[in-house]
This record gives structure tokens, C-alpha cells and sequence, in this order.
């Protein structure tokens, strides 16, 4: 970098449309993942560790006719301890795209800032948004420079989703640990949950669903997953704690109001009590 | 060994200045005003793709005239500069006065030190998001100038004219049409023109507008808001 009060870089050096290079070459130790400490961090696992950090658990993301419905429980857990209960695992990344993250809460919430911040430096810097496949292959390039770290217990592995504007679509993106990138074509839930959501959306899916079956679908899921995992959150009615649930379709993203899924919870609820 | 022939510091100044403002009144002009809503740019630029306004930051914009790639340079710095103090404090840490005052220390340094000055002038205006609070327009001239502006600003070889235009014409509480209407009107002045839409560049920063307070208005809208007088 020249030696200037604002980043200009010399044409060898430039870091080009991408906030990530950028914060490489100005400030090194801000990249996540930088300056990892070589200890051994839990896996959330509990007392597999002395050091426990907060964990994500449950999200799923379903595919409907004009978009993608995404949701995830409130819980995080720190090995026996529920961490918090009031966590957003689901978050807006631009206008058309969302992210939930399980695994590590921490480095999770940073990697969602990152990408925020990169979708939106690349449409500023070039003057167009990324491609919906170009944001899911960034997110994948986070997630594998964050792998010291998961190495160490500290996993992030998120779900990504969009309206792809080009093709007219909803479509939604799974992760490994490696940074490894899988297109679903219709669903796909990750958490320590996972298992359970996946066989209840399994069992209700249809293709070409309205938003409003989806989104119940996907709350349903979500229930059913805390009835059989400890560190997935319920419906939370003493509280009034739901499930945070968000739809992208051609109009962009759109985070339901807690009243609107309180109601839906409450009605599922009452619908399965009878049973 | 030869001797260099001696030229007196205000010699190069001059010299620098002259052709840095030369090389600004080859382009066209633009004008920021501020209207009810928030502030409006209006620019002429032939070009529908090679912008002179641009987003900078959630309040922020930049507007540059002058040499194109010098200030699409400084644009990306300013990005730059924005979303790494963004990123590493907080969204409401990032603010126009900082970036002007990194704007001006960069031109200043270049007038100064290289080869040539950047041809350059270019404004970052700052949008009150709450009411009462004061929109802020930084006005940077080639040599690192910096000055603080209020109603509206020109910028650009014409900037004499089509101020003494803006003055006769310009009071507060515009709405957004009138301050489109009025910026256009003001540039094709010092010639008598008027400007088509397609010619002009038009984006406001509206406070009403959720994070992103940045909006371009397109040819299309741009007509509509020109007629409807």
C-alpha cells in the first residue's frame, strides 16, 4: 500500500471488488481467523475441553415456488448450558440473499458481517451486485479460511440462500467444514438438530409449495427437532421466544414479524395437541 | 555537472494549479442541493455506465468531476476507506467528515508531491438521518482545498455561472422534482441549453429511505420529474 491516509494501492497490489483482500492488506489481524491461538477449543461436545464456547444448533431452508423460505431455533448452547436464548441464526446478507449459521456462534456472527460487508463492497466498488452463485462461492472461500480454526472445535458450517435474479429463481447452498459447496433442490437443514427437521420436511415437502406452507413447514421442522434434541430450542410461550424465519423471493428479503410467527407457532401448536 | 535552472515554490504551485483546473473545465459539471428529503446531485454525463455519483456508505455519497479515472480512484478508496472503519468500529462510526479530511490530506499530498495533481473536484455529502439533524456537504478541490457547504454546491470549470444561477433560484424546502428541475436548469445555463435527460446523471441521498439512504434515479424518472413542473 502507499503510504497514504486512504487505501490506495499500487496497481500490483490492489485487492480489486473484494472486502476480504482488502482487509488482508490493511489490517491483517482484523480477517477472522487470524492470529488463531493453538489451543484446543471444545467442539460443544461437553467436557471434551476446558474452554466451551457458545454453539448454534438448529436451521433448515426450504425451497418454495417463487423463493426460499430459511428459519432456525433461538437456542445456543455452551456444552450442558443453554448460552443464550433469544440467538438470530438467520440473517440478511444483501437485498436477495440470506445465511443462518450452526456450529461456533462466535466466528459464526463474524462471518456473516464479513459477507454482508463484502456483498455490499463489491456492488459499490463495480456499481452491480454479485451474482447469486458468485456470493455462495465467497461465502465458501470464508468458510475454508476459518478451517485452522474449525480444526480446533470451532466449526461453522452455514446454509445460504437467494433469489437468483438472473435465472428467476429461489436457490439454496449447503457447506462442509472444508469450504465445500453443495446446491440443494429443495431443502437442506445443518445443526445438531438436523436429522430430525431434515425427516419432517422430508415427509411434508411438496414441490411448488406456497410461501405460507413452507414457512409452517419449516416451523413444524424446527419443533420437531427441539422435541428430540437438547440443545435445539421449542416454541417458548412463557417467554414468547419462536423461531426466527426469514423469505427471499423476487421482491428481496423479508424477516417475518415475531407476531406473525407466534401465531403460526401457537396454530401449530394447538393443531398437534389434539393428537 | 549541470545546474538545474531555479524556479520559486509559488511558480510550481501556479503551474500545478493552472493545469489541474484546466484539465477540470474540459468536463462537464455537477450540482448537490439540498431538498426536503435529504440531498440531490444532479450531474451531466453523457455516459449511462461511467458514473460520477456513487454510494460510499450507508449516509455517504461521492460525486467527482474532472478526469474519470482519477476520481473513480478516489471513489474506491473512499469505499475502501469506509467499509474497513465500518467493519472494525461500528455502521454509525463511518462519516463523511473523516473521509473528506482523508480526501484532502490524499490531494494535498499529491499537489504537493508528485509528478502532477490529480485533475480533480470532488464532494462527499452526508444526509441527517433524524430530523434536525444538519446534512453535510464537503466540497475538496485538487490541491486538498476542503470546504464546508450548505444549500448547494457546484462543482466542476463552470462552477462561477452556474453558482450565480443556483443563487437567484435556490431557496430551502425544495422537493425532489424542484431541486432535479432547478440542478438541471442551473447547469445548461452559462450556455442557455437545456440538458435531455439521458444527458444527466441524477441520485439522491433520502433520509427516508431505510439504511441504504443512496438511490439512483434512472433516464425514465428522471423525464417525469423534468416535465412535471
Amino acid at each position: 500500500m502507499i503510504d497514504q491516509p486512504l487505501p490506495i494501492f499500487a496497481p500490483g497490489s490492489d485487492p480489486g471488488p473484494s472486502f476480504f483482500e482488502l482487509l488482508r492488506r490493511t489490517s491483517p489481524d482484523a480477517v477472522p481467523g487470524a492470529n488463531f491461538p493453538a489451543v484446543n477449543l471444545s467442539t460443544g461436545a461437553p467436557s471434551s475441553s476446558p474452554i466451551q464456547v457458545p454453539h448454534g444448533t438448529t436451521i433448515v431452508c426450504i425451497k418454495f415456488a417463487g423463493g426460499v423460505v430459511m428459519a432456525g431455533d433461538r437456542r445456543a448452547t455452551e456444552g450442558y448450558t443453554i448460552a443464550s436464548r433469544r440467538i438470530d441464526k438467520v440473517s440478511q446478507c444483501d437485498h436477495w440473499s440470506a445465511m443462518a449459521i450452526a456450529g461456533a456462534a462466535g466466528p459464526g456472527m463474524e462471518m456473516v458481517r464479513l459477507l454482508q460487508t463484502e456483498l455490499e463492497h463489491y456492488e459499490k466498488v463495480e456499481g452491480e451486485p454479485l451474482s447469486l452463485e458468485g456470493k455462495a462461492n465467497k461465502l465458501s472461500q470464508m468458510i475454508r479460511a476459518n478451517l485452522p480454526a474449525a480444526m480446533q472445535g470451532l466449526v461453522v458450517v452455514p446454509l445460504f440462500c437467494g433469489y437468483d435474479l438472473r435465472k428467476g429463481v429461489g436457490r439454496l447452498y449447503k457447506y462442509d467444514v472444508t469450504g465445500g459447496k453443495y446446491e440443494e433442490a429443495d431443502y437442506a437443514t445443518t445443526g445438531s438438530g438436523s436429522v430430525h427437521a431434515r425427516n419432517w420436511i422430508k415427509a411434508g415437502f411438496k414441490p411448488d409449495m406456497t410461501p405460507e406452507e413452507a414457512v409452517n413447514l419449516g416451523l413444524l421442522a424446527l419443533f420437531m427437532a427441539a422435541d428430540e434434541d437438547a440443545a435445539t430450542g421449542g416454541p417458548d410461550p412463557v417467554r414468547r421466544i419462536y423461531p426466527t424465519v426469514a423469505v427471499v423471493d423476487r421482491d428481496g428479503y423479508v424477516k417475518l414479524a415475531e407476531d406473525d410467527v407466534e401465531r403460526r407457532a401457537t396454530e401449530i401448536l394447538a393443531g398437534r395437541s389434539s393428537q | 555537472m549541470s545546474m538545474p535552472f531555479y524556479v520559486s515554490p509559488e511558480q510550481v504551485m501556479k503551474d500545478r494549479a493552472d493545469y489541474a483546473r484546466k484539465g477540470i473545465a474540459r468536463g462537464r459539471s455537477l450540482v448537490a442541493l439540498e431538498y426536503t428529503d435529504g440531498i440531490a446531485l444532479v450531474a451531466e454525463n453523457p455516459s449511462g455506465t461511467l458514473h460520477k455519483l456513487s454510494e460510499v456508505y450507508d449516509r455517504i455519497a461521492f460525486a467527482g468531476v474532472g478526469k474519470y479515472n482519477e476520481f473513480e480512484m478516489l471513489k474506491i478508496a473512499g469505499i475502501r476507506h469506509a467499509d474497513v472503519r465500518g467493519y472494525s468500529y461500528s455502521r454509525e462510526d463511518v462519516t463523511a467528515r473523516a473521509l473528506a479530511n482523508g480526501y484532502a490530506q490524499t490531494l494535498g499530498q499529491v499537489f504537493t508531491h508528485e509528478m502532477k495533481p490529480y485533475e480533480v473536484e470532488i464532494l462527499v455529502a452526508q444526509v441527517g438521518e433524524q430530523d434536525g439533524e444538519r446534512n453535510e456537504m464537503f466540497h475538496i478541490l485538487y490541491d486538498g482545498t476542503v470546504m464546508d457547504e450548505h444549500g448547494f454546491t457546484v462543482l466542476g470549470g463552470q462552477a462561477e455561472a452556474i453558482t450565480d444561477a443556483l443563487k437567484a433560484d435556490y431557496s430551502e424546502g425544495l422537493d425532489v422534482g424542484a431541486a432535479v428541475r432547478l440542478g438541471s436548469k442551473a447547469l445548461g445555463s452559462p450556455d442557455s441549453r437545456d440538458i435531455a435527460a439521458d444527458q444527466l446523471e441524477v441520485a439522491v441521498l433520502d433520509r427516508n429511505r431505510p439504511r441504504r439512504k443512496f438511490r439512483r434515479i434512472d433516464d425514465e424518472e428522471v423525464a417525469a420529474l423534468l416535465v412535471n413542473a
